[in-house]
């Protein structure tokens, strides 16, 4: 049996009141390709965002390889939503890129010559090395979001949390970011992927987790991405030509 | 005085020179530090946190002022107060006393309302702006009432307290530039020191955490300095326009650069110069208030940089656009040139230029620009096309 990468235990968050998130428990084994699905308002942000420690939950803990999660954040990387930030930042690309190895640096340790290698590699291997200069509210949607996944490469984690990477990339670059997705779970990886389009999923991912507050389901693609699942998540009568 | 007989005697006017320098430090500071508050979407927050430093300031005042009388009988209930009071003078007294209590004043109010609003944010569902706004001006009326209540005290020295609203750069001495200098190298020390983990924050809060970085640290640091560099500023610029001291060099220096170092810099010296030169205006012209000269001074700073800047500024995006769109019309002339130069066996076949006329993107000018750059040749009424043009032409559409 493959070992456990994350490990959900009893979340709940809530911004006021309401409970965005009940009661979640969740495992995800290591090396697999796992899509978050839901509808808008779901709760898929928050989820990646309370188990990262950016949110704090009510209830609940987080265990990444059996430890707390704060004493494993150097194995974790993140992709935020990409209108998270201000993209009219002073700033470049590769700047951007290099923030990747803070964390590793710590505090007050400056990057240097390794640092800006590995980020000139990262860069390379998402195609945007001819853009490392570029200032980052001159790149296209699909270019800001390659420099996130490329910012995200550069921590070197185990485990990787996207919050919906392919939002406003064209079909090309949804291939080539997908192709690096795959590439890191063949390393052995975790990646865990927010996503849209439904119709992809059995094509992209081996895990699937179903989410609307509560945890509807979770596993092998092929086990449980059906109808069933997907009415009870979206409320609709859902029918999707799932082309297994 | 005239603004020239004011720089003139810069060097050998000892209280002419420690004024020009401690509005050049405030100014710089303020322009380093407002460059946070700009690039956060903070701008509200120095407006509010300057407004509620004026209590302090009022506080600390009848604080210095206080006088026992020792004839007096008093309650047990006042003579504790009185030795409290007693207490809290001696312990201002050792900051230096004189206007160092009425700083100190300004920075625990200033330091009060910075909680406030993040308590209410934290804690209410009131959005951030609107906590701000209480903040602002709940915090301003108290303290608005404190100068009038002493103002109508008759004995109270109030000579001065007034320049606080508006600024008098005017009462700058030496201990105060002292004070501003040591301010501004300590925050220069930190800003270098943590400078990848200020950066960082800045532009991806969320992200930063997930590193590892304690972002409240960082976060309470630079609010730290910012009201530090709000209180050293009230003296010279007053409560009521310190905000736009922290917001104009920031918002002018983004202008120039796409750097953060760069644009830091720039509006550290934006700030300087909008210092020395305000002041040096309100000088020459009978001491007006600081502030508001300093003030119209980085106004002009910010409308010359939104205008003149090469690649933010307005007037050079409009002369991009009507570059643009002359070249695409010379390109468009050249192209239906071309198609018609095509059909020709000999390219150079002269070719009557009234055909043009049917062409919209045609006129005189663009045909004059055409046989400059040698791509045709004019011949009386007649055109014809160069190996040059045909070859441009050729690769107009090749060259993504
Ligand atoms: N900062 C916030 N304050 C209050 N409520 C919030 C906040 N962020 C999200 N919510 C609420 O929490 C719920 C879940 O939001 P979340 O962003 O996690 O959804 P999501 O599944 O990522 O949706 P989407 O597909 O639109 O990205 C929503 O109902 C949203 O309104
Ligand atoms: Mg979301």
């Amino acid at each position: 049996m493959q070992k456990i990468a994350i490990r959900v235990d009893d979340l709940t968050v809530a911004y006021n009141y309401k409970p965005v998130l009940w009661d979640i428990d969740l495992e995800v084994p290591e090396s697999v390709l796992m899509a978050i699905v839901g509808p808008n308002g779901a709760g898929k942000s928050t989820l990646i965002k309370s188990i990262l420690g950016i949110i704090e939950p009510i209830a609940g803990s987080v265990s990444i390889y059996g430890k707390p999660y704060d004493k494993q954040r150097k194995l974790v990387a993140y992709v935020p939503q990409k209108g998270s930030v201000d993209w009219d930042f002073p700033t470049t690309a590769l700047d951007v890129v290099m923030m990747g190895t803070y964390g590793r640096l710590g505090w007050i340790k400056r990057p240097r010559s390794k640092e800006k290698k590995a980020s000139l590699e990262a860069l390379e291997k998402v195609g945007m090395l001819p853009f490392k200069g570029r200032q980052i509210s001159k790149l296209s949607g699909g270019q800001q979001q390659r420099v996130f996944l490329a910012r995200a490469l550069v921590q070197n984690a185990s485990i990787y949390f996207m919050d919906e990477p392919f939002q406003g990339v064209d079909a090309t670059t949804e291939i080539a970011i997908i192709n690096i997705l795959k590439e890191l779970r063949k390393a052995g990886k975790t990646v865990i992927v927010v996503h849209h389009d439904l119709q992809t999923v059995p094509e992209y991912f081996d895990w699937v987790t179903f989410l609307n507050v509560k945890k509807i389901a979770t596993g092998p693609v092929k086990d449980i991405f059906n109808d069933d699942n997907l009415t009870k998540t979206y409320g609709i009568n859902y029918k999707v030509a799932v082309n297994k | 005085m005239e603004l020239s007989e004011y720089f003139s005697q810069l060097f050998s006017d000892y209280t002419l020179r420690t004024i020009t320098l401690g509005t050049a430090i405030l100014g710089a500071i303020c322009g380093m530090l407002g460059s946070f508050a700009v690039l956060r979407k903070q701008s509200l927050l120095g407006d509010a946190i300057s407004h509620a430093a004026l209590p302090g300031i009022a506080i600390g005042f009848l604080i210095r002022e206080y006088q026992i009388d020792p004839l007096e009988k008093v309650s047990v209930l006042g003579r504790v107060f009185n030795k409290i009071v007693t207490v809290i003078q001696w312990v201002l007294d050792l900051f230096g006393g004189g206007t160092n209590t009425l700083l100190i004043g300004a920075l625990i109010s200033g330091v009060l309302g910075t909680f406030l609003i993040r308590g209410i944010i934290n804690r209410t569902h009131l959005k951030t702006d609107t906590a701000l706004g209480l903040v602002l001006s709940l915090f301003f009326g108290f303290g608005i009432l404190l100068l009038t209540f002493i103002q109508k005290q008759p004995n109270a020295n109030q000579a001065g307290l007034d320049k606080y609203l508006f600024g008098q750069a005017a009462t700058l001495v030496e201990s105060d530039v002292i004070l501003m200098a040591s301010v501004t190298g300590v925050c220069l020390v930190i800003l270098l020191l943590f400078w990848k983990e200020f950066k960082i924050l800045l532009f991806d809060a969320d992200y930063t955490k997930t590193l590892g970085f304690n972002t409240r640290f960082i976060d309470i640091l630079i609010t730290f300095f910012i009201v530090l560099a709000i209180v050293l500023g009230l003296q010279t610029v007053g409560v009521v326009l310190m905000s736009a001291m922290l917001l104009a060099p920031a918002a002018a220096a983004r202008q120039w650069t796409n750097k953060l170092s760069v644009m830091i810099v720039l509006a550290a010296i934006f700030g300087a110069f909008s210092g020395v030169f305000g002041t040096a205006i309100s000088a020459s012209q009978n001491n007006l208030s600081t502030g508001p000269v300093i003030v119209l001074v980085t106004g002009v700073f910010v409308a010359f940089s939104f205008i003149f800047s090469p690649g933010r500024g307005i007037l050079f995006k409009q002369i991009r656009v009507y570059k643009n769109r002359r070249d695409l019309k010379l390109q468009k002339t050249l192209q239906f040139m071309f198609d018609i130069a095509k059909m020709h066996n000999d390219i150079s076949h002269p070719h009557a230029i009234k055909i043009l006329n049917n062409f919209q993107g045609y006129t005189r000018g663009t045909l004059k620009e055409l046989e400059e750059k040698e791509w045709v040749a004019v011949q009386g009424q007649k055109w014809s096309m160069t190996e040059k043009g045909y070859d441009a032409a050729a690769n107009l559409y090749n060259t993504n």
